[in-house]
């Protein structure tokens, strides 16, 4: 007689697939690798499912993946926001298919079932079937646990998951660095980019510290700006560093004089900015709101890649979401400041447009790179992804942690550690 | 009553720039130009104030000249593994007319082939067209792609 024990065979011997220098290229391609990574990373951790921003007023919602789950973030009359998967709890049908917007309820298109913006079922045509079967109580949708930092909103499947301010640790202090780059005002999402490219999403996760390649890979981005916007992001050779910060996060500090925007507000504007100083003084905000404003336009001089699927990328959020083993889905999150200037969101909107997306200067030569990855790694039967670069170059940082130079592979290394905790956990 | 005298023009000059951009004569496509005009591509197709919210591409006349340079530079890799594209455009209506400028709406079916996969992009576009001379500069031109409220893949090349 078969045993019935639901236990999922192990798919791969992760430990002899992470050396601490290299990881071995069948994490890339292999599918049950892929899922096992679904149910033992995505359905294990806390992940980025928007901003506070994005759901502003009562009825507000967005979508969002956590790895192979749909869900809606609401706010609800009372102006709670949830978390909502976003699957009628009778046959299944999603209920929201916009990216966001307002709403008073959500609708299952199927049998009519009606949700309100907290998740209740609030209505059930014909219910005399149901009299006696159950009370409408019984099935809300599925309301996931989360908890927010400084505005972003991060939900688990896990009830007894660790809090997420111990989770995130270390890279708490550079979220808080992060958000002062609304010039004086609230951090607020102003849209996003999305495009998918066919390659496994680790290889993107990578690209978040990977300062190695940017003058390779931008070089065409690099021709097209200033002398002194070029100077700024010429960086391999400067004083940043890469830090390992615990629990798969990391953070790359390309141009340590802009990792914190509050200071330095003296510093002479830069050229391309003083079009936009003359504009808000013109306007009448005060010197120090101008030069405060003019120092954030261009986002803070660091990436900081939270595991699994969300980054704080120097002006911008960056979300991955894994749409099968060798295709993955990039949301460029687009932030300026809550009621700041509209020039001042402009000129945000316009730098984003400028890199980042489909049609930036910089996002489509990512991708190009990304998809020869994952075409050129199934080269091979036996080959490795190296990440040593630096390893032999490493100080300790201030706060205590691992840090290398700004080209090291140091980050990658700290997130695939965690990798290979959370997959033989 | 439709003008098919400013039809066949208007439509004349929108075949010649589609086909100076399917065979990158990006120079004789930078002069179509009015020093004003505006180039976009917005993300949700209903948006109409493109300067305040965020688009695939915004560009004035000076980031229409780093567009083309970056294009032939060669120095962007996502540019150098396109094949040329094909557009064809159609569907040509002429919303508006005045002494100064002439409003068209028409459709495009662009198919571009990347690492040997050939991929189709429909778009609406509306064009501002001012009349100069005799001659039509484009003052605005907005591509309304079909998917753009989902997701797109990298697009090396101009619309």
């Amino acid at each position: 007689m078969t045993e019935m024990i639901d236990i999922k065979p192990v798919v791969a011997d992760y430990d002899s697939m992470i050396k601490p220098d290299k990881v071995h290229s069948d994490l890339y391609s292999n599918a049950d690798i892929y899922e096992d990574e679904l149910d033992k990373i995505f359905n294990n951790t806390w992940v980025w499912v928007g901003h506070e921003s994005e759901v502003p007023d009562v009825g507000s919602y967005k979508t969002a993946m956590i790895g192979r789950h749909s869900v809606i973030v609401s706010r609800d009359r009372k102006k709670n926001i949830h978390v909502l998967l976003n699957r009628c709890r009778h046959r299944a049908a999603t209920v929201c298919e916009g990216k966001r917007g307002k709403t008073k309820s959500f609708m299952c298109p199927y049998h009519g079932w009606g949700y309100s913006l907290d998740g209740a079922l609030r209505a059930v045509p014909k219910p005399e079937e149901y009299e006696g079967v159950f009370d409408k109580s019984e099935y809300p949708l599925v309301s996931l646990r989360f908890e927010t930092y400084q505005g972003l909103i991060f939900a688990t499947f896990k009830e007894d998951l660790e809090p997420l301010e111990d989770f995130l640790g270390g890279a708490k202090k550079w979220i808080d660095l992060f958000v002062k780059q609304g010039g004086g005002y609230p951090l607020k999402v102003l849209g996003d980019h999305r495009f998918r490219f066919p390659g496994n999403w680790k290889i993107q996760l990578e690209n978040t510290t990977d300062a190695y390649h940017f003058p390779i890979v931008h070089k065409s981005f690099v021709s097209s700006v200033d002398d002194q916007t070029a100077e700024v992001f010429d960086f391999l050779d400067g004083e940043g560093h890469v830090e390992d910060l615990g629990n798969g996060h990391s953070v790359m500090v390309m141009i340590p004089e802009l990792v914190d925007l509050d200071k330095d507000l003296e510093a002479p504007i830069p050229e391309r900015f003083q079009e936009l100083a003359d504009e808000l003084a013109a306007e009448g905000h005060s010197d120090l709101e101008v030069r405060r404003m003019v120092r954030a336009v261009g986002g803070s001089g660091f990436n900081l890649n939270l595991f699994p699927n969300v980054a704080c990328s120097m002006a911008f959020f960056r979300v991955l979401a894994p749409i099968s083993v060798n295709e993955t889905e990039i949301h460029h999150v687009a932030i300026g400041g809550e009621g700041a200037p509209s020039g001042f969101n402009q000129m945000r909107l316009r730098l984003h447009e400028h890199f980042q997306g489909p049609m930036g200067f910089g996002t489509p030569d990512d991708a190009e790179a990304w998809e020869r990855v994952q075409k050129g790694s199934h080269a091979g039967s036996d080959e490795w992804i190296l990440l040593n670069r630096g390893q032999e170059n490493l100080t300790t940082s201030p706060d205590g942690n691992i840090s290398g130079a700004v080209c090291s592979e140091t980050g990658m290394r700290a997130a695939y550690q965690q990798w290979k905790k959370m997959m033989t956990a | 009553m439709t003008d098919l005298n400013l039809l066949n023009q208007v439509r004349a000059f929108i075949d010649a720039e589609a086909d100076m951009l399917d065979f990158e004569q990006y120079a004789e496509w930078l002069d179509l130009w009015t020093p004003e005009g505006t180039y976009v591509v917005p993300i949700d197709p209903k948006e109409t104030d493109f300067s305040n919210t965020l688009n695939y591409a915004y560009d004035k006349e000076e980031m229409r000249k780093l567009r083309v340079a970056r294009l032939e530079s060669g120095e962007a890799v996502s540019t150098q593994t396109t094949d040329k594209t094909v557009r064809q455009m159609g569907r040509f209506r002429i919303l508006d007319e005045n002494d100064t400028h002439v409003d068209v709406r028409c459709s495009m079916y662009l198919s571009e082939c990347r690492h040997g996969n050939l991929k189709t992009y429909p778009a609406d576009i509306t064009y501002k067209l001012l009349k100069a001379d005799g001659e039509f500069r484009i003052e605005e031109k907005v591509i309304r792609l079909q998917n753009s409220n989902s997701y797109l893949s990298s697009i090396g090349y101009i619309l």
